[in-house]
């Protein structure tokens, strides 16, 4: 259509004048006059039409993407917790003689008794030497708030403190944590407003902007940070420090809850482990150590003048915080191992904690559970599970006693529990196991729109708990509102049950640049919650929308075909039978259920389809080009047994928490023999089946230097998966101005596994 | 037959409502917010005016409005409406086509103050906010006006 001349359409309609139509735009300018007002208007009209569209398809797509992310981060969270019930198990009903007993063991470190003294002279820092050029900021203790404010400074200039300073933090924050309740009582009195700060997950820009806004920590300007300071983000140290640090200076106004990401198991998995081992090469060991001390020490929930609860996760039908306030906090170093799990979990009525069964974690939509009949299905749910368990493992120990020349009988098995030593006196076990249930509650519940309490099956840990039980408890203690962190929100925030429970998190783009907002909350006197809330990227800030729904849906979908790749041979299956008579073709909707059935994902895969799929031939789909097109390069020929590597991409972060645990003395490197019983505990934990031959050919091919040790990182990033236009097109992306480069942003492209130079 | 492959289609029509119903339905309990209503219709292919979503959501509301629309009460009058082939796409080059109408003495672009007036005085005027969020995509920062061409081109381009 050229633009000189009339465009038909609106003059044909421009000659049937609406009565409803204005008169005229005012106020006008010049050339306005000469247009005519009706053809105006319905230009109008169709382009807002238009426009709206638009801003609703952006919109879907933008909510698919955090669809992707969310169930993506829950069904990691699961496997987690399954692998590390698993082992839990092991260790629980495993002979000493076994060889991985020793290997299992290195997760239970924690259980080591030590007297305080004892560990005050382990992690001695005063023959530490600082050297004359460290030119990062020095402490003096008894610290105070020019320290403090300083070490904010030097980590916003990417400054690192020394490891002496850092010790001797966390040393003296331990000590100081010790003579704290469970319980913070804080008050609004001197009409002073509290803030309140949920996840920051190592998002240090967060954290300083919040500081920005709001003012560093002081007598007038009280703080409670809700837990998981740590994880996930580059700069989870430093957020620790300096929350240390404010909490030393001011220990009557700054307040810390502990989340569940404060958990040296749960750190291996997520990241934190890695960053203090890569900031502090020669003492992060050490530095790691003292945090699962500091860790346990931690407080767990804050009250602010008798009515506002706060804590990380949520609470049960059985919370109490009577009870609360009187457990042994530190004693639950990881909560996610039950102090005394022999007898519990074969019979307690605690147990439900200890379901990982397999068949009921199959449905895992994002923040979903079994609706149907809760109070019906838990003992369902438990009897099931523990029957799984049983077998399973049983099967798993007669293979190891075999290997072991040991024979022992199932009835065996159960008397020889009671045989571990590190055990406290049997009357104790009830109340054990239920003062852990309420730290687990806490520290993992997450709120559900219907009345009950069921197990949180979606994140492996906690419950889910229903408006009833809100009211319930608020009601017992006299409470009036909720605050809790622990899941991502997109406007940093969010209330439910009847504005009773306001969840709060802190963490901005944590998924990705873009993906949400962040909050926090100042609460005065009349105890009215009034929300801040921000986005810390700078570069984000400028994007319009499109651009970034854009950048943050790539970056989901890039995670989304890694695991296309992982589950390539179960769809494939998948597809075959939808396709009998073998065709290469299947409809669009049989595709959708077949994604659903194999990753388990509850994604609304119709909505995605336009994302994921490009080319149809009448409507079908040709899937095996498909995946040529998506996903797949196959990396190597050496590496050439396809199911293990799809088996080690599909449990990448599970394998890589095995090697961390594995490598006690955390050098980054394992033996042969370690990577060997790694796979074999891995293959035992997924009762899928790897030959020795094949493990040992893998060994071998990926140890580069020939030294007959694996380093973990470089194993890792070797089996990453890159997307080759991804990085192809990240110049013109991060450019982002003309929105022109960024139209071609469909998944045509391929997925590459890097080619690690050790490879070619 | 003719009729099998007629319900084929409702059903998977059925099937990709409910997908986008889900979508927003946060409470997983079968209700969306009323204010994500358009939101929804539009991202399922329509391009209804403000007035004719507002009439969709009349008919489907509870008698005493909640702000939540059901899905039992979605699901039909939405297939209805897709079977139908209701709120039909206008074709791309009657958007470029209205761009012209406004640019009066063609010249291949818009000022943002003159799109800003048409867009929030005429018609179903605009918010605020949608404005805003339109003229940073649209608008050349340096010159403050709109090449509406380029602007169409981005509106329209990932639509399959």
């Amino acid at each position: 259509m050229r633009p000189e001349q009339p465009p038909a359409f609106f003059n044909t309609h421009a000659r049937f004048r609406r009565k409803t139509a204005k008169p005229c735009l005012t106020p006008l300018t010049s050339h306005h006059v000469l247009l005519s007002p009706p053809a105006a208007m319905r230009a109008a009209l169709l382009i807002q039409r238009w426009y709206r569209q638009y801003v609703a398809r952006l919109e879907m797509r933008r909510r698919c993407t955090w669809n992707i992310f969310q169930s993506m981060e829950y069904a990691g969270e699961q496997n987690q917790i399954k692998l590390y019930k698993f082992f839990s198990y092991l260790m629980d009903h495993f002979t000493p003689a076994s060889s991985e007993r020793n290997l299992i063991a290195h997760i239970f470190r924690e259980n080591e008794v030590c007297r305080d003294a004892e560990w005050e002279r382990y992690f001695n820092y005063k023959n530490i030497e600082v050297p004359e050029f460290y030119s990062g900021p020095h402490l003096n203790f008894p610290l105070t708030a020019t320290n403090a404010t300083e070490l904010v400074e030097a980590f916003r200039t990417k400054q690192q403190l020394h490891s002496r300073y850092v010790l001797q933090l966390l040393v003296e924050t331990w000590k100081l944590l010790r003579i704290l309740p469970n319980i913070n009582h804080v008050s609004t009195c001197h009409s002073k407003e509290i803030t309140i700060c949920g996840d920051l997950h190592g998002h240090l820009e967060d954290l300083l902007l919040v500081f920005y806004k709001n003012g560093l920590p002081s007598m007038e300007t009280p703080y409670v940070f809700n837990g998981d300071f740590v994880d996930r983000g580059k700069n989870s140290m430093e957020i620790l420090l300096i929350l240390f640090a404010f909490l030393l200076v001011y220990p009557n106004d700054v307040h810390l809850n502990r989340g569940n990401h404060e958990d040296h198991i749960v750190n291996l998995r997520y990241g934190f482990t890695k960053e203090v081992l890569g900031k502090y090469r020669v003492h992060g060991k050490k530095i790691l150590k003292l945090l699962q001390k500091i860790y346990s020490w931690l407080p767990l929930a804050s009250v602010i003048d008798q009515k506002v609860l706060i804590l990380h996760g949520g609470i049960s039908d059985t919370t109490d915080l009577d009870i609360i306030a009187k457990v042994d906090r530190h004693r639950y170093v990881s909560t996610l191992r039950p102090p005394k799990q022999r007898k519990s979990s074969a019979k307690n009525k605690q147990s439900d904690q200890d379901s990982w069964d397999e068949d009921n974690m199959t449905r895992r939509r994002v923040r979903s559970m079994t609706y149907s009949s809760p109070g019906v299905s838990r003992p369902e749910v438990q009897r099931h599970s523990l029957q799984t368990l049983s077998s399973q493992v049983e099967e798993e120990l007669r293979e190891r006693r075999r290997r072991a020349g040991f024979s022992l009988s199932h009835g065996d098995l159960h008397n020889s529990l009671s045989s571990d030593s590190d055990s406290d006196p049997g009357e104790n076990l009830e109340t054990d196991a239920e003062d852990w249930k309420q730290v687990v509650d806490m520290l993992w519940s997450d709120p559900m729109p219907i009345d009950g309490c069921v197990p949180n099956e979606v994140r492996g840990g906690g419950c889910y708990w229903g408006p009833d039980i809100t009211r319930e408890v608020l009601e017992k203690h006299n409470l009036q509102l909720l605050i809790r962190s622990h899941e991502c929100k997109q406007e940093g925030y969010e209330f439910c049950h009847n504005r009773k429970v306001l969840t709060i998190f802190s963490a901005s783009n944590y998924y990705e640049v873009g993906s949400n907002r962040g909050a926090y909350i100042r609460l005065g006197p009349d105890l009215v919650p009034h929300l801040i809330q921000y986005q810390a990227s700078r570069s984000t800030r400028d994007l319009t929308l499109r651009q970034s729904v854009g950048r943050t849906e790539r970056s989901a979908l890039r995670a989304l075909r890694e695991q296309l790749f992982a589950h390539k041979s179960d769809l494939i299956s998948a597809f075959q039978e939808f396709d009998p008579e073998q065709t290469g073709l299947i409809s669009l909707n049989h595709w959708a259920t077949a994604m659903e059935s194999v990753l388990q994902l509850g994604l609304p895969w119709r909505m995605l389809r336009s994302q994921l799929v490009n080319h149809t031939q009448d409507g079908k789909l040709n899937y095996q080009s498909w995946f040529k097109e998506l996903a797949i390069m196959e990396p190597n020929t050496q590496l050439a047994h396809t199911n293990l590597l799809e088996t080690l991409y599909k449990h990448h972060s599970n394998l890589e928490t095995i090697f961390r645990i594995i490598d006690t003395d955390n050098s980054g490197l394992i033996s042969f023999e370690e990577f060997r019983q790694t796979w074999r505990l891995l293959s035992s934990h997924l009762q899928i089946d790897i030959s020795d031959e094949a493990i040992s050919d893998l060994a071998q091919s990926i140890d580069f230097n020939k030294d007959g040790s694996i380093d973990i990182n470089e194993f890792m990033e070797a089996f990453r998966l890159v997307d080759r236009t991804q990085q192809e097109r990240s110049n013109s992306t991060l450019s982002g101005v003309h929105p022109h480069l960024l139209q071609s942003e469909h998944p045509t492209k391929t997925l590459l596994v890097s080619a690690s130079p050790h490879f070619v | 037959m003719a009729e099998d492959r007629e319900n084929a289609i409702i059903s998977e029509v059925h099937k990709k409502i409910s997908d986008a119903f889900d979508v927003f339905d946060h409470e997983r309990n079968k209700t969306v917010d009323v204010r994500e209503i358009g939101t929804i219709i539009r991202s399922l292919g329509c391009f209804p005016t403000e007035g004719e979503l507002q009439e969709f959501i009349t008919e489907i509301e509870e008698e005493e409005a909640t702000g939540y629309i059901r899905f039992e009460r979605f699901l039909p009058t939405m297939t209805k409406l897709l079977m139908e082939r209701k709120f039909r796409p206008i074709p791309e080059d009657l958007l470029l086509q209205a761009f012209e109408v406004l640019d009066q003495e063609k010249k291949g672009h818009l000022g943002t103050e003159e799109l800003t007036k048409y867009m929030t005085q005429d018609g179903e005027p605009f918010t605020q906010e949608e404005m805003e969020e339109m003229l940073s995509a649209a608008a050349d920062p340096d010159k403050n006006v709109i090449f509406y061409k380029d602007f169409v081109s981005m509106l329209t381009v990932d639509d399959k």
